[in-house]
């Protein structure tokens, strides 16, 4: 087998697949603290109790991803997160206030728990701005032009509702009566916005870089891209649906919009994979271009092939532990 | 702006995050086996104070780990930001080290702290010993990782160099490099000291103040124990470092001790002002021959100076100082820890006042002392990032120096920030009467209200 061939492409599908996971992941996490303000005292005990045992393992997700990129593809690494210096910074930043919030705000002096669900709130919209403006500066090919800058701009503000989404899909799954009723609310406001934005994006998206267009728009491979939007569109109906009938989401299968949300990310991310492959700078860099030696590969491929498994195998295992609606978090 | 050298800049931002960063995990990487203790001390003995030192102390190892955490988040992305060439040239080895520590060391910890830290009551005690177990060792298997790299940068093996990129010859030779075994040593018993005089200070603070409960002299005993066995221990694992790096990285050693012309029987300078540009020590208190001795074993053995590694060698005065300032420190961990050992085992007393003034004094010791430590090995490692091999300025990412700035004028804003209220709110929990110690197994904030479980 061509392991100069494949390994490249086996680590580019992993770094995709590890930060699918910290977008569905931590982008629940995200969302719940972008959500803190609009809820009452009492029930921001609640939202946080429901990421509580996870967000840390959660954030994980894209140190993998990060470290991925920087394993497999050093050359590449260097350049990305040269051209994404401030919004990185920024969400550093912002994941540093929203971690540290998480804990102080449980040990604190009773009045400066107002301060800590603040810093909570702003961190994770921080995170999830920045975050956006990173893919957008991505999908861009790293582009420094005003209307790359415009771009990016769109997509910041995207991934917060698609946050906010996620946030109120995992609050379905952990809540219930009031602060129930409260995140449905939040899902209905959110999901016309992010899907407007998200229409929005993947229209832009040819426009804003060549690359893509000619993936989109030759004939007739352009054509297996097609199931990915008409699916997309028929995953968005079906949450829709989900949201204005309400009665599935409450008799017992409130997990099925979170599960649809997750549908969508992964077609989302089909299509970004699509778009963007071989290539891990859009038209500037291929995956074997960039990639370390094929020796430093196979090492890392080992390890991760006997670990990976390993730790979805224990995640699924604490995620069955914490199972069912959140209570009040205690260490006991 | 202002036209401050921008490599300047990047080094200063890295010294500051890493400077940060370390403070955290010297503390959770020692207090992890430490609660691992207290939970096996439980449940073998049945003594509750066992278990209220356990969820005293898990809190701040909680509030430790998060810092630690998104702290190290951001060091794992300024490798890229701050010295892209260092990702491209040595890749090949230090992206595998790197990615080994995510994938056995973080997932551990970071999911299994879950169940440690919320988990008490949905899963067995068996189960909740083995995460604190995993835990522990996820902590551990981090340094593991990340000391090789780092050793690997001090003393690097086992690769060959083409075209300016660094190749692997050799895993073992890279992860076991000569400086290897004695860093995670030397690290491992400096957090175990580190955790130990933290859990001995706080204890002590509270005894002072009257706030403590009945179990708290029991926690002090044991912190002073293992304070007493690993103290002296760090001076043995600290010489044979020491050594290690005589035998490859002598320009470090010259700086540490200020040796500026190579010379036989040199003296040790314990204290003095070295000053590169007059190339000597001013204020000199020196013990003659004692140099050579500890170096060499040898009271007239030879010891490189400065002189033989022009433009070569680290800044004297900050590397000669830290080193000072660590050895300093272990000095007085030895002393306190064998008072304290003096006064509960051969005098059969409480503590004196005098004891728990001075454990107090020394509660962040050990952070003290790890800094200097790291100044001492990691400055003392300039100008090269790569040990003779590849420079720090080569390898720094071209960012303007107004970016540069105002990036770390934010990041030390918020620094200071979690800093003052760690501390502020480990002092918080410190002063909270012990009465209070039982309710407070219900963690303030997170349930001011008891929910009914439902569901669950």
């Amino acid at each position: 087998m061509d392991l100069d061939f494949w390994l490249p492409l086996f680590f580019a599908g992993a770094m995709g697949l590890a930060l699918l996971i910290y977008v569905v992941l931590d982008g629940y996490d995200l969302g719940i603290g972008i959500l803190l303000p609009f809820a009452e005292d009492s029930e921001k005990d609640i939202m946080i109790a429901a990421i509580g045992p996870f967000w840390d393992a959660n954030e994980t997700w894209i140190v993998l991803g990060i470290g991925i990129l920087l394993i497999a593809f050093p050359q590449a690494h260097g350049q990305i997160l040269t051209a994404m210096y401030i919004p990185v910074t920024l969400m550093l930043m912002g994941l540093i206030l929203r971690g540290i919030a998480f804990d102080f705000r449980a040990k604190a002096i009773a009045h400066r728990k107002d301060m800590w669900n603040a810093i909570f709130a702003i961190g994770s919209l921080i995170t999830a701005v920045s975050q956006g403006w990173m893919l957008g500066t991505y999908i861009t090919g790293l582009g420094q032009s005003g209307i790359s800058y415009l771009f990016s701009v769109l997509i910041a503000v995207t991934l917060p509702a698609l946050y906010i989404l996620l946030g109120s899909a995992w609050l379905l799954i952990k809540t219930e009566d009031e602060l129930f009723d409260k995140a449905l609310g939040w899902a209905k406001k959110s999901i016309l916005p992010m899907g407007a934005a998200l229409l929005l994006v993947s229209l832009a998206t040819p426009l804003i870089s060549e690359t893509i267009a000619d993936k989109w728009f030759s004939f007739p491979e352009g054509l297996r891209l097609l199931p990915i939007p008409l699916l997309s569109m028929a995953t968005f109906a079906g949450l829709l649906w989900l949201l204005s009938d309400q009665k599935t989401l409450r008799s017992g299968r409130e997990w099925l919009l979170y599960a649809g949300l997750i549908l969508l990310c992964v077609l989302a991310a089909l299509g970004l994979a699509y778009s963007i492959l071989p290539d891990i700078i859009i038209g500037q860099m291929t995956i074997w271009e960039s990639a370390s030696s094929t020796k430093s590969l196979l090492f890392t491929f080992w390890g991760t092939a006997i670990v990976l498994p390993a730790i979805i195998a224990y995640t699924f295992f604490v995620y069955r532990i914490f199972s069912g609606k959140a209570t009040a978090l205690t260490y006991e | 702006m202002p036209d401050i050298d921008p490599y300047i800049l990047a080094r200063a931002q890295f010294a500051a995050n890493i400077s940060f960063h370390i403070l955290f995990p010297s503390i959770t990487m020692g207090l992890a086996w430490i609660l691992l203790f207290f939970r096996l001390r439980f449940t073998t003995s049945g003594d509750k104070h066992w278990e209220h030192a356990y969820h005293f102390w898990v809190k701040i190892f909680a509030l430790s780990f998060a810092i630690g955490v998104v702290s190290g988040i951001t060091m794992s992305f300024q490798f890229g930001t701050n010295w892209p060439g260092f990702m491209e040239r040595t890749g090949n080895i230090s992206g595998p080290l790197l990615g080994y520590e995510v994938l056995t060391a973080f997932f551990l910890e970071a999911t299994f702290l879950g169940v440690m830290l919320f988990g008490k009551n949905r899963v067995s005690n068996k189960v909740h010993l083995l995460a604190c177990a995993l835990v522990a060792v996820g902590t551990s298997l981090s340094a593991f990782w990340i000391l090789s790299l780092n050793s690997w940068m001090q003393t690097p093996t086992g690769y060959t160099i083409e075209n300016g990129v660094f190749y692997v010859d050799s895993w073992t030779a890279v992860i076991f490099n000569p400086s290897f075994p004695y860093r995670l040593a030397h690290m491992m018993t400096a957090t175990m000291l580190t955790a130990a005089f933290l859990v001995m200070g706080v204890s002590a603070w509270r005894m002072k103040q009257k706030v403590d409960g009945p179990g708290t002299a029991k926690i002090f005993k044991a912190m002073a124990v293992m304070a007493m066995i690993f103290a002296p221990l760090q001076v043995v694992i600290g010489d044979l470092h020491g050594l290690n790096t005589l035998a490859h990285q002598p320009a470090k050693i010259a700086a540490i001790e200020g040796v500026w012309e190579t010379e036989r029987g040199v003296p040790f300078t314990v204290f003095g002002f070295p000053d590169e540009d007059t190339r000597t020590t001013r204020f000199a208190l020196e013990i003659p021959y004692a140099a050579s001795w500890i170096l060499t074993h040898d009271i007239n053995g030879e010891v490189r100076g400065l002189n033989e590694f022009e433009g070569e060698h680290p800044p004297v005065a900050i590397v000669f100082w830290s080193f000072r300032v660590m050895v300093g420190i272990g000095m007085l961990m030895i002393l306190v820890s064998w008072w304290a050992g003096w006064e509960l085992f051969k005098r059969k007393q409480k503590p004196s006042t005098w004891l728990l003034n001075a454990a107090s004094w020394m509660t962040f010791s050990g952070w003290v002392a790890v800094l200097a430590g790291w100044y001492v090995t990691e400055i003392g490692r300039q100008p090269w990032i790569v040990h003779g091999l590849l420079t720090s300025a080569e390898v720094v990412a071209d960012h303007s120096s107004g970016i540069m700035l105002s990036t770390f004028t934010g990041y030390m804003a918020l620094y200071v920030f979690i800093l003052v209220s760690y501390i502020a709110t480990l002092r918080y929990m410190a002063t909270k009467p012990a009465a209070s110690l039982l309710a407070m197994d219900q963690v303030p904030g997170q349930a001011t209200h008891q929910q009914p479980a439902k569901g669950a």
